[in-house]
């Protein structure tokens, strides 16, 4: 068994307001391998832009890591203080969001801003720094790199910007990339060729990479393993293939039958009645139980814990092992 | 007007709508003095450039494209929001597209539109039940205020919603909800024909879910005839019954939904199709598809689609494609689909 990249621990993650102490993130546990692309999956409010927040150490206050441990390499780095964080942001650990254009500064050119990021990290010339650029601008398939580097940001298109910031993550060869919907952005035929791109980089590069989307399609596209988050916890957690061609989860199993597929015919689309429940909301128990059609009065008491059903890991009383051993 | 009159119970008892040549350009030139001084020609945008189709009663048919295509700008047409630039809207047999606004009045009963994002189509200061009763206080459907609450009642609990939620405002509901609040007004002066602009892009899937079922629900109940426009095919494909894929402001394909979806044949549809992240496909690789959707101020010439499409050839460059018919029931607009120059049956290996 190879180490992991990073290690989460008990995650949790809380947003203390007016109105009481929020947990965007509960106990989420997770580990990325090197090299390996993790999808992230859940929708609007379910934690996963989150955990990547807190994992690179950007979440906005008043969010705070309230417990758990984050690891990258064996050494913790939830509690570094701001400095040496900042280091490891961009040098070990890169970023990429969903908003090319805003995560992109408009008043300089592409190129300023590559250049700068790698003499921050590296002990490059501007020269060789220029150079490294421009590699970069064409290993990322952009046209007449030597001429685009000086243009500015509003003068890409939405892929293209993509692009670049997909360079800028990586031009100092992190280990990890952490993308924030990458392509939710972006038009599908564009969405297909910056998925391929950065499949195609982080396996060249060896980066292992936290892909957070909502999109399943994406996920199945490009990732190894998934993890379904819901209400800021993990619901599911396994190798790509398993979870979405065996769902274990009420949830995961609810989630894959609303996809609407191509060429399914008229069929109803399977409904998970109602929605994810307000953090101020979250129910005891299991918080998917007010809208799981399978509950039992366990699921209303106790918080099911993660457990290992086949290859994927389940927090489920319906995949507890004492259940299935009874 | 009169032969109108006639043809009516033989030819267009079933097509409700029908889009002859309709186009839409904005002029986007800098201003006059710029102009003058720099010696600047006007630009114009085709946002909509000459498209046909037609829509029977009781069916979905869909616009798919992708952004900047002018599948928005075809919604706000035909719900008379933009005046035509030309060609003509006809529905069920009156041309509508350079109505008045006193004469659309009644048609705007008729006709009515479903916004994508449900968060800036209701007004936050009005509760819920002045929202679903304004149309029928303004088409004056309703004049008795009991009336009006049984009415708002009854349209709220069509979407599945209680009638209770009448008292509150909009930012008590989820996006979900808000949407069904858009359908129950959209629904309120008991149109036959709804505008459906993106309504499930701004949600979640398991709601969009949900959203998709009432909608085809509410279809089947009031016998609703839908444009349903989208960007994702995967939805459209689930919804409609025919389908319009949209590239550049120009139809490229309309065909039966089930012919469109297992056997494309403009290559725009095809690449379309083919970049779709699969669930059934995980870990394939594919063939990733060339070139962005140019400027639709200085689009290419001839069939817009040449610069990106595989089997272009020098008439392609040249010379605008115009729609023919295949015998599978679809309109091609493709110069190489009529030269046989593009090889039949899915890119995509059957799924």
């Amino acid at each position: 068994m190879v180490n992991p990249l990073l290690e989460v621990k008990n995650l949790r993650v809380e947003f203390p307001t007016r109105r009481g102490v929020l947990t965007a993130v509960d106990d989420v546990s997770l580990h990325i391998n090197p090299g390996e692309v993790l999808g992230v999956v859940g929708e609007s409010g379910a934690g996963k832009s989150m955990t990547g927040a807190a994992i690179i150490g950007l979440l906005e206050p008043p969010g705070q890591i309230a417990a758990g441990e984050i690891l990258l390499e064996g050494r913790r780095i939830d509690n570094l203080p701001y400095e040496q964080m900042r280091r490891i942001r961009g040098r070990e650990i890169g970023a990429i969001f969903q908003d090319p254009l805003t995560s992109l500064n408009p008043l300089y050119s592409v190129g300023q801003q590559l250049i700068e990021t790698i003499q921050t990290h590296t002990e490059m010339t501007y020269a060789q720094a220029r150079n490294r650029a421009v590699e970069l601008l064409s290993e990322v398939g952009i046209p007449a790199p030597e001429r685009r580097i000086d243009s500015y940001p509003h003068q890409f298109s939405g892929g293209m910007r993509q692009r670049v910031v997909i360079a800028l993550a990586l031009c100092v060869n992190p280990k990890l990339i952490i993308a924030d919907e990458p392509t939710t952005a972006l038009d599908v035929s564009i969405q297909a060729q910056i998925i391929a791109l950065l499949k195609r980089l982080c396996r060249e590069h060896g980066t292992a990479v936290m892909l957070v989307t909502h999109d399943m399609g994406v996920i199945a596209e490009a990732a190894d393993r998934v993890a379904v988050m819901y209400s800021g916890r993990i619901a599911e957690i396994g190798p790509v293939r398993q979870v979405v061609q065996q769902p274990k989860h009420p949830y995961t199993v609810g989630l894959m039958g609303s996809i609407p597929i191509i060429d399914q015919g008229d069929e109803r689309l399977t409904q998970i009645d109602g929605a994810m429940p307000r953090l101020t909301e979250i129910p005891s128990g299991c918080a998917f139980n007010p809208r799981c059609t399978q509950t039992i009065e366990r699921c209303f008491t106790e918080r099911p814990n993660l457990v290992q059903v086949g290859q994927s890991s389940v927090s489920c009383w319906h995949h507890d092992r004492e259940k299935t051993d009874a | 007007m009169p032969e109108a009159v006639e043809n009516k119970p033989a030819e267009n008892v079933k097509t409700v709508m029908q889009v002859k040549g309709l186009a839409r350009y904005f002029d986007v030139s800098p201003p006059l003095l710029n102009r003058i001084l720099e010696r600047l020609p006007k630009q114009i945008l085709k946002a909509v450039d000459g498209i046909d189709f037609e829509i029977t009663k009781g069916e979905t048919f869909s616009l798919v494209g992708e952004s900047g295509c002018g599948k928005s700008t075809v919604a706000r047409l035909i719900v008379g929001l933009y005046r035509p630039s030309a060609g003509s809207i006809e529905f069920e047999g009156r041309d509508i597209s350079g109505l008045s606004r006193a004469e659309m009045a009644p048609m705007r009963r008729r006709l009515q539109m479903i916004f994508q994002d449900p968060y800036a189509s209701l007004n936050p200061r009005w509760r819920v039940r002045d929202i679903v009763a304004e149309p029928l206080r303004a088409f004056g459907l309703e004049t008795t205020s009991s009336g009006i609450e049984r009415r708002v009642g009854e349209l709220l609990s069509y979407v599945k919603l209680a009638a209770a939620d009448g008292e509150k405002y909009p930012h008590e509901f989820s996006g979900g909800q808000r949407q069904r609040i858009s359908i129950a007004r959209a629904l309120a002066s008991k149109p036959d024909f709804l505008v459906c602009d993106e309504p499930t892009s701004a949600l979640d899937v398991s709601v969009q879910a949900q959203i998709l079922n009432l909608m085809k629900d509410l279809q089947r109940e009031f016998g609703l005839t839908y444009l349903f426009i989208s960007h994702n095919l995967a939805v459209v494909s689930h919804v409609s019954d025919r389908v319009g894929v949209m590239y550049l402001g120009r139809l490229v394909e309309v065909a039966p939904a089930s012919t469109l979806f297992r056997a494309p044949r403009h290559p725009y549809t095809r690449m379309l199709l083919d970049t779709i992240p699969d669930l059934s496909m995980s870990g394939r690789d594919r063939m990733p598809v060339s070139g962005e959707v140019p400027n639709p101020i200085t689009p290419p010439s001839g069939c817009t689609f040449h610069p990106r499409c595989p089997f272009a050839n020098d008439r392609c460059k040249r010379e605008i494609p115009l729609p023919i018919e295949t015998p599978h029931g679809s309109r091609v607009t493709c110069h190489g689909v009529e030269e046989g120059r593009v090889p039949e049956g899915p890119v995509i290996p059957n799924r």
